[in-house]
């Protein structure tokens, strides 16, 4: 028996393979995918041993309960997440943020996350994936990259092609914080709105909306009025973009948004807070604070280093 | 020529060429995402042209705002002797089970289906830009009197190869997606296709489109 794979006994709801995502192709149409939250794919990776450009198991809200038949192998959780072992008939709970080892018929079930959206499986192995355009990340809405773009199901396997080396036994301290203030750029199109609606941008709440996914993330709350004109001539997006639409209620642009649009942009989120503006959940409230360029570099540049450091620790 | 670079939020560049759309400041975009592209600029991970604007996103960890508008600012875009652009021919049906709301059309634009068919057939259109979705041409431009609003409810699926036209420009779904566009036919051509890394997309910005009508018998037996 040389086969080593995981059976998918449930497939979660929202199940992917995901990497550093796919460049150079937004003038054709595809968006960049890849792992929503960057920092914890880092770090799951680094707790199994992998490259940082390895690809990882992305699960929202409820993850999936896999079988695992094979040789001892590590695998890492990260993110809030809730999930248990089950070994021969033993139940144990595990632990984010730690490599934990494997056997032959250990079942993992990855019960949910805790109030965030996304958490990461790392596997220690190379895993058996087609990759398109040199990235494995599945992008679900156009049917892109491996498991034919279409997220894991139950009877489906996930097969590993070589089990890293070394077996490794790592563990990080790290807590997940929840963000309240996200920090935004002023937009192409932010005089299009009216005095009214530019001070609701930046002072009054946002409920985060059910109808959000890996594509964008609605807001709902007071109205932001436009003054100009509802639609701009199509034009090329970012993720992090904040359009208003003519009903006044924010979507911001995630990774796997369109790569194209035509609705005004009141403001773009700051590279810095991207990773923790993804793991808000549908119902949680949020404020908008206006930073500027320079800013904003240093904050992204302060959070690599952060993320630099938490790697180095493992 | 670009008139004037902004910054969209801090990790790219917008490339403002205009408010109007026109073939000419549509090729001048297409001139500088083409020269920028084959000139491989460090940190650039994307470039999003489109009707007048050109959209540069890069990698925060390798370059910066500054760094990289300095850069484009300076550029010199290459001189081409024209856009190595092709002409393709797009057969469509326009039977009313595919042309979702050619009955629409008839009243908003006050005629018969026969005029509107005859007056899209005759265009050579312009591609603009591809995106949105993989694949997806934009194409123009149509006459004056041609030209409608998007639909009030977007529909939640517009089935794939449906032909769409909104003000004045045409498209074409490249696969099943939400959309807005008023549908007036369905082509049974593969405009995108993912396993072409190279060159997936059929149409290219800079292309000319003509469309070709098709009956319902040569629709369901279309073989590429």
């Amino acid at each position: 028996m040389n086969k080593n794979y995981f059976q998918i006994i449930r497939g979660g709801i929202n199940t992917t393979f995901q990497d550093q995502g796919r460049k150079n192709l937004y003038h054709i149409g595809i968006p960049f995918s890849g792992a929503m939250d960057k920092r914890n794919y880092l770090i799951a990776n680094k707790l199994v041993g992998n490259n940082f450009d390895a690809p990882i198991i992305e699960f929202a809200y409820q993850g999936p309960l896999l079988k695992y038949f094979g040789k001892k192998i590590n695998i890492a959780i990260s993110g809030d997440v809730n999930f248990k072992i089950n070994k021969n008939s033993n139940e144990i709970n595990g632990k984010c943020y730690q490599s934990i080892v494997l056997e032959n018929g250990d079942e993992l079930d990855i019960i949910s996350t805790n109030k965030s959206v996304y958490g990461y499986l790392a596997i220690g192995a190379q895993l058996k994936l087609k990759y398109q355009w040199s990235s494995c990340s599945i992008n679900t809405k156009a049917n892109i990259g491996a498991n034919d773009g279409r997220k894991l199901e139950k009877n489906q396997e996930i097969e590993i092609s070589k089990i890293n080396e070394h077996l490794i036994n790592k563990k990080l301290d790290y807590l997940n914080s929840k963000i309240e203030k996200i920090r935004v750029i002023k937009g192409t199109n932010f005089d299009y709105f009216s005095e009214e609606g530019k001070k609701i941008f930046f002072e009054k709440e946002f409920t985060v909306s059910k109808l959000s996914d890996r594509m964008g993330m609605r807001l709902e709350g007071s109205k932001i009025e436009n003054i100009v004109d509802t639609n701009i001539k199509s034009e090329g997006l970012i993720k992090g973009v904040i359009q208003v639409p003519a009903d006044g209620n924010p979507i911001i642009m995630l990774s796997d948004h369109g790569t194209i649009g035509g609705y005004p942009k009141i403001g773009v989120v700051i590279s810095a807070d991207y990773d923790k503006l993804v793991q808000l959940t549908p119902g949680s409230k949020i404020k908008f604070k206006e930073v500027n360029l320079t800013s904003a570099e240093n904050l992204f540049r302060l959070y690599e280093l952060e993320t630099q450091n938490l790697i180095s620790q493992i | 020529m670009i008139k004037n670079i902004s910054n969209l939020g801090d990790a790219a560049l917008y490339c403002d060429f205009g408010g109007e759309v026109n073939k000419e400041i549509n090729t001048e975009v297409i001139k500088y995402f083409k020269s920028i592209k084959e000139e491989n600029i460090p940190g650039i991970n994307n470039l999003t042209p489109s009707y007048n604007k050109l959209i540069i996103s890069f990698d925060l960890k390798k370059t910066d705002y500054k760094n990289l508008k300095k850069i484009i600012e300076n550029f010199d875009i290459n001189t081409y002797e024209d856009l190595k652009s092709k002409k393709v021919e797009i057969p469509i049906c326009c039977d009313e089970s595919l042309g979702l709301d050619i009955k629409r059309l008839e009243k908003i634009l006050n005629t018969d289906r026969e005029k509107i068919y005859e007056n899209f057939f005759k265009i050579n259109f312009f591609c603009y830009m591809t995106g949105f979705i993989a694949g997806m041409p934009f194409l123009g431009d149509l006459d004056i009197n041609m030209r409608v609003k998007r639909l009030e409810t977007p529909r939640v699926k517009v089935p794939k190869g449906s032909v769409g036209i909104t003000e004045q420009f045409a498209n074409i779904y490249t696969f099943e997606s939400p959309g807005g566009w008023n549908i007036i036919g369905n082509t049974p051509l593969s405009i995108f296709d993912k396993t072409k890394e190279t060159d997936p997309n059929l149409i290219n910005p800079g292309d000319t489109v003509v469309f070709k009508n098709i009956t319902k018998d040569q629709f369901q037996n279309y073989n590429e």
